[in-house]
């Protein structure tokens, strides 16, 4: 039973970072990956491959699924010279991306997690939230206010 | 679900798109000619499962087939192995889309679907494991053969009745270490 | 009846010469790039990833330039670019309920909970041209104001609250795929809604309109539309849990249908249900339309005989890449055909031609 929760802690963790690698703008992964440091050596269980993922919803919002139509994904898994192994589901076609966020999902399982955690993982969190942010910080801006106009006498 | 050991991550296509062809193909040379036995060795699924029936789900399967693993064949290794490499489902035998096992632990034939009069593809696929696999024995007849052809099959009556389904029925894959032949419904069985 | 002709390649490859020159247009003028058409016709673009069906806008993007604009050409470009993917499986459904909005109106409820938000409409433009978009020059901000934290709840939720609004069954079963298996009627929900959502714009609008002057008459009223991102979610078998693989753009629009009962259902607001890929609004309010009209079956109502309620003339017509590859083929060479048609008037002719004669004569 414990060994399970530590599993779910760990797994919601690893949920975490996946996703957001997932989401990472590219260009902006490269540069905080590329300043992280050196390269590790790995090998390939599957080479980055582009694919699509049917993507559902559901009828009234809650209702039973429906599919929508698909999404490009681009996956990958691989091994780090001890054995870790890392995955990546990214969203589009970006190979490239796909492999670096497999290393980073491997990497996090390593001793190398903190650090990686500071030099990458944390700004690109803060980058994004920031985007969102101010997404939402236009559309704030564009809801009415409502005022009643004073009708008829007293 | 444990995550499988990094075995679940190998054995499978080096180089995915040329060799699932190439195995796609002798799948369809040797169901297109039953009795036929090719070679088809590329994957190195885990045990019980032979080289020729893991490369046949390697090739044939992906998440929209559910794939039954009958009797010893449903091992975790299995399923780590089939999830990584396919993404297929495991499912019950009388929703498979492909089933793997010994042919005692296939038993029953009608716990699988044999397809509907509007759509008979809508069947299963059976990958029989066999300990020998050799051009003799029963008598093949029908679609794809000349004259006659002979193969080593595990029971004779069950062909027969099988074919009889017809244009209904299962299709049926036989493997044996890296060997692989096939005998559609459209054949007809008799003692060789 | 088709025969093979040889002959033609000069003249194919000469056309596609000329085709790949005039798509670039006058040199003098810059080339398009693919990222300039993403951001600044994204509108254009999430029209073809909506009826392409796949979401990827920079494919789509790619697909418009390479279809020198025109829309059902680079849908049809999409869709066979959607074929050669693997699949690598089907994400937990999207929801909406935690959409990211950057758009939220609703024209029932004034004071729903979230606001009206209206995010960059046209809704209160003037629809004047605006030449001052013919000079390049800076954008001004927007304006920015204390953004929302919460997500914003669904307005059919205070319906549902007083029991007053039909409610969703809730299921968790597998929905039929239109990609993969051939469509038969009576069609589910799931896949009527499939095949609207990837159907021609221009069609689900006409359908939609057709409700609206009276054929199958279902008064609606958008009981919320919304735009804005949500995650997407696919459950990754080697990891044995799901994780969040992306986002996408969506505009959902939910209708609120007076309804008086029939002889299944008490008198009650039934739904009709529009989710579309993308800023794609116009479609989304006409799919919730066409979808309410589609559904008269399952409430109980009267077959008035409106095309929007058949299911389907609505489903056979609504793909614009099946319209378009029929329609298109009829000016392929029909040679051997015509011929046969030339060659039984010409009998025809001549045999009504004797007749004549024959009654001259007598």
């Amino acid at each position: 039973m414990a060994n399970d929760e530590k599993n779910t802690v760990a797994d919601e963790a690893r949920r975490g970072w996946m996703g957001l690698l997932s989401r990472a703008p590219e260009a902006r992964l490269m540069e905080l990956w590329q300043a992280y440091g050196p390269q590790p050596g790995f090998d390939w269980l599957r080479r980055p491959e582009v694919g699509a993922v049917m993507v559902r919803g559901r009828m009234g919002g809650t209702g039973a699924p429906f599919n929508l139509g698909e999404m490009t994904v681009t996956r990958c898994s691989l091994a780090l010279a001890d054995g870790t192994v890392g995955h990546a589901y990214v969203q589009g076609r970006g190979k490239t991306k796909a492999e670096v966020a497999a290393l980073i999902d491997a990497l996090m399982q390593t001793p190398a997690a903190a650090a990686l955690r500071v030099a990458v993982l944390d700004p690109l969190a803060e980058a994004m939230a920031e985007a969102k942010r101010d997404r939402a910080a236009k559309s704030a801006a564009t809801k009415v206010d409502f005022f009643t106009m004073v009708r008829g006498e007293d | 679900m444990a995550v499988p050991a990094q075995a679940a991550f190998g054995g499978g296509f080096a180089d995915p798109a040329i060799e699932a062809a190439r195995a796609f193909r002798a799948a369809m040379n040797v169901m297109a000619k039953p009795g036929e036995i090719r070679t088809l060795d590329t994957a190195v699924p885990p045990a019980p499962l032979s080289a020729a029936a893991g490369t046949l789900l390697l090739t044939l399967c992906d998440p929209e087939t559910g794939v039954y693993l009958a009797g010893p064949c449903d091992t975790a290794e299995l399923r780590g192995w089939l999830a990584f490499h396919t993404g297929a489902p495991v499912v019950a035998a009388a929703e498979a889309d492909f089933a793997v096992g010994t042919w005692d632990d296939l038993q029953p034939l009608d716990q699988f679907r044999i397809g509907e009069a509007e759509y008979p593809d809508r069947s299963a696929t059976l990958i029989v494991e066999v300990a020998a696999l050799q051009p003799e024995g029963a008598a093949l007849r029908g679609p794809g053969i000349k004259d006659v052809a002979h193969l080593s099959l595990p029971d004779l009556t069950a062909f027969q009745g099988n074919a009889m389904l017809y244009p209904l029925g299962l299709d049926f894959f036989f493997t044996c270490g890296g060997q692989v032949a096939a005998l559609p419904r459209s054949t007809q069985v008799a003692e060789g | 009846m088709y025969v093979a002709v040889k002959g033609g390649e000069r003249a194919i490859e000469n056309a596609h010469a000329w085709l790949a020159e005039e798509r670039r247009g006058d040199t003098s003028v810059a080339e398009l790039s693919v990222a300039q058409i993403r951001e600044q016709l994204a509108l254009g673009v999430n029209r073809v990833m909506a009826e392409g069906s796949l979401y990827d806008p920079d494919l789509a993007a790619l697909a418009i330039k390479q279809a020198r604009g025109d829309l059902i050409e680079a849908i049809f470009l999409i869709r066979a670019y959607r074929t050669t993917l693997p699949r690598f499986g089907a994400t937990l459904p999207v929801e909406t309920g935690k959409m990211a909005c950057d758009r939220r109106i609703s024209a029932t409820f004034k004071d729903a909970p979230g606001g009206q938000v209206l995010g960059p409409t046209f809704d209160y433009t003037h629809r004047l041209l605006d030449f001052k978009l013919a000079a390049e020059g800076e954008v001004a901000e927007a304006p920015r104001a204390e953004p929302r934290e919460e997500a914003t709840p669904h307005i059919t939720e205070f319906l549902q609250g007083e029991d007053i609004i039909q409610r969703e069954p809730e299921s968790e079963a597998v929905p039929g795929d239109l990609t993969r298996q051939p469509m038969s009627f009576p069609a589910g929900r799931d896949i009527r809604l499939q095949s609207l959502t990837r159907g021609d714009e221009g069609f689900i609008l006409g359908m939609a309109y057709s409700t609206q002057r009276g054929y199958a008459r279902n008064h609606a009223f958008v009981g919320e539309l919304r735009i804005g991102t949500v995650a997407v979610e696919l459950d990754v078998p080697e990891l044995g849990f799901a994780i969040e693989i992306g986002e996408v753009e969506l505009t959902e629009c939910e209708t609120v249908n007076q309804f008086k009962g029939s002889k299944t259902e008490p008198p009650q607001f039934t739904r009709g249900y529009g989710l579309v890929f993308g800023q794609t609004e116009r479609k989304a309010i006409a799919m919730a339309l066409v979808d309410r009209a589609l559904r008269w079956r399952e409430l109980g109502e009267d077959f008035l005989g409106a095309a929007a309620q058949d299911e389907e003339f609505v489903l056979s017509h609504s793909d614009n890449i099946q319209a378009t590859g029929f329609l298109e083929h009829i000016k392929l060479p029909h040679y051997v055909d015509f011929q046969s048609e030339l060659e039984l008037v010409r009998k025809l002719r001549r045999e009504a031609g004797e007749d004549e004669a024959r009654e001259a004569a007598e």
